[in-house]
């Protein structure tokens, strides 16, 4: 991330110490400086240590434990994982999460960039459509949409009749466990906008005379958008891609929810953290919910290290940045 | 925003959309997205209206025959809880985040934007590292804690988190923008003699307004969704928050009250969507700025 380098920017020498005179006085400051910002961060810190650090110390420790909350935490080394790898809930679960993932985000991703370019078109109703568009990004993660999917999704509902109108058979998704997963992607897809508001914006700082020199140069509409805008737009692109995908591996609620809190049918909305929170909340075995949480960590950490080390091939940053 | 001057660049054909029909299209398409995007708020009005048997398999959005007893059903409670149980315990806690989160997260900003302090580069980095970080790991440890330290069904694990800034997002966000404001204010009040305190909250915060706005409303709005928090923590009916209490109108014995489950899922929408067609302007704008420049 670019920003920590604007962070350095230290009184430049001759200035404030000129003023000063003393560098006894120049220490002070300098030692007054660091109360001020450490009182200042006084609670991030804490929070830090108390809630983020120690709480992921901890994690790692119980993930070679045996620890069911209530006896000591047995060290029990690597069993956890070799129980999780040998678990086939625990394989389907990645298996379930893993299509969410590659289903869900790509193409939440593509209708967000569509969008976002429609919309950029024109002026004329662009705030009203963006406004709309955006409300689903506040509101997909309640309960109240999770109860609706449901009902949009049974037996006899809108997409049942829909779909046997249609002629791509009959039933309901939820009870399906083929299909039931499908209804959760629809719900992340449904929320769009987020990312679109973020890629409108990026849309927004295209200079526009690239285009214009690019029309007098000859080129169509699909070569600009291919040679300017997706260029241009690649770390917006690369922004969406990272934080979705993180998000993604994360779900939790509307899966619980649009599943009647069983991540059923048949497992088939098994997501990781609905077998993280069965493992560790209902059936006490902190010990092995630890190590899927670890697991769960590399993971993402490992996805988050691709899209960085693959960003040098795809993603264009501007020289002059500031 | 740059200087773009409110110019509009499109798909590679610089400039608006051309002519009637280029223009005829893009409503079309736009109208298409929104009837997708909105079928679900608008089927939640209308079956709310409908008798609970008739809200899976009428097609209808709104029925011919409108009822209230979805919404009447709803001043019984549910399990001896009254609705408006759940209603306080949400709002104390989407109150309570707010609170902590203006104070907290902005006194941290504050120090990553205007106070060179030794360390403040590494410690920047391990808070956007924070961000990345799933949550989900800290979900075991952290019930642990406070359940060793007696606070399961309190609020104090909801709450405490937003009163020590983890919610790296705002702090991010309220960086950036102070980053942006003109350092020759907090120049000449440091002339003038203004402390960190003084500068903090004389000059810095007031000229916050838009970002503290922001953040205030999706901190309102995150934990009024938040159910794994609750779902957690809380497990005595009597504390539950909206989306726990809801949860008690599911199917049980294969019985739905589908009635008081719509009619619930709507009233518990409204706060939401009041908040956002209020505020929708400040709820955009910081989405689409924390997205650049990061």
């Amino acid at each position: 991330m670019g920003t920590a380098v604007t962070l350095v920017k230290d009184s430049p020498p001759g200035t404030a110490p000129a003023r000063l005179g003393a560098p006894g006085a120049v220490r002070r400051r300098r030692r007054g400086e660091n109360l001020a910002g450490y009182l200042f961060m006084s609670p991030w810190i804490a929070g830090f240590l108390l809630l983020t650090a120690g709480p992921m110390a901890a994690s790692l420790y119980f993930a070679f434990t045996d620890y069911n909350l209530f006896d000591a935490p047995r060290w029990i080394g690597l069993d956890n994982f070799t129980a999780l790898f040998d678990d086939p809930r625990w394989q389907k679960s990645v298996e379930v999460t893993a299509k969410y993932v590659v289903i869900g985000t790509p193409l939440k991703l593509l209708l967000a960039l569509g969008v976002a370019l429609l919309l950029a078109q024109s002026r004329r109703g662009q705030a009203f459509y963006r406004a709309a568009f955006y409300a689903p990004s506040l509101i997909g993660a309640s309960v109240s949409v999770g109860f609706v999917w449901r009902a949009l999704f049974s037996d006899g509902a809108v997409v049942d009749r829909t779909q046997s109108f249609l002629g791509l058979g009959s039933g309901g998704w939820v009870g399906d466990p083929g299909r039931v997963l499908y209804s959760l992607v629809a719900l992340t897809v449904w929320q769009f906008g987020a990312p679109m508001v973020i890629f409108l914006a990026g849309l927004k700082q295209v200079p526009r005379e690239l285009y214009e020199a690019a029309e007098v140069d000859g080129a169509g509409p699909l070569r600009r958008f291919w040679s300017i805008t997706l260029p241009m737009l690649s770390p917006v692109l690369f922004f969406n891609v990272l934080l979705e995908t993180i998000h993604s591996f994360q779900i939790f609620g509307s899966a619980y929810v649009v599943s009647n809190t069983t991540c059923g049918p048949a497992d088939a909305t098994l997501v990781y953290t609905c077998y993280l929170y069965q493992k560790g909340f209902k059936e006490s075995q902190m010990g092995f919910a630890s190590a899927m949480a670890w697991m769960l960590l590399l993971a993402v950490a490992l996805v988050t290290a691709v899209l960085f080390w693959s960003q040098k091939r795809w993603v264009h940053y501007e020289e002059d940045v500031r | 925003m740059s200087g773009a001057g409110g110019k509009v660049i499109g798909t590679g054909a610089p400039g608006r959309v051309r002519g009637r029909r280029g223009s005829l299209a893009w409503h079309a398409g736009a109208l298409l997205v929104l009837a997708v995007v909105l079928y679900p708020v608008v089927w939640v009005v209308g079956a709310s209206f409908k008798p609970g048997r008739e809200i899976i398999g009428s097609l209808e959005l709104f029925p011919a025959g409108p009822v209230l007893t979805n919404f009447t059903g709803l001043a019984d409670g549910i399990a001896d809880i009254s609705i408006a149980t759940f209603f306080q315990n949400s709002l104390f806690y989407a109150l309570g985040s707010v609170a902590g989160i203006l104070v907290s997260c902005s006194l941290t900003a504050y120090a990553f934007a205007r106070i060179p302090f030794a360390g403040r580069n590494v410690l920047f980095s391990l808070m956007i590292g924070t961000l990345l970080l799933p949550y989900h790991v800290l979900l075991i440890p952290q019930y642990v804690m406070f359940q060793k330290a007696g606070l399961v069904n309190t609020y104090v694990p909801l709450l405490i988190g937003k009163y020590l800034a983890t919610e790296a997002f705002f702090v991010f966000l309220m960086v950036q923008f102070m980053r942006n404001l003109p350092r020759e204010l907090d120049e000449a009040a440091r002339l003038d003699g203004c402390g960190h305190a003084r500068i903090y909250w004389s000059i810095v915060l007031p000229l916050c307004r838009p970002a503290l706005i922001t953040s205030a409303i999706f901190t309102f709005i995150n934990a009024w969704n938040d159910f794994m928090g609750p779902l957690i923590y809380l497990n005595e009916p009597g504390k539950y928050t909206v989306s726990l209490g809801m949860m008690m109108f599911r199917d049980q014995e294969g019985v739905a009250n589908y009635g008081g489950m719509i009619a619930m899922s709507l009233v518990a929408l409204l706060p939401v969507l009041l908040f956002f067609l209020a505020f929708q302007r400040y709820l955009i704008d910081g989405m689409a700025t924390s997205g650049l420049k990061g």
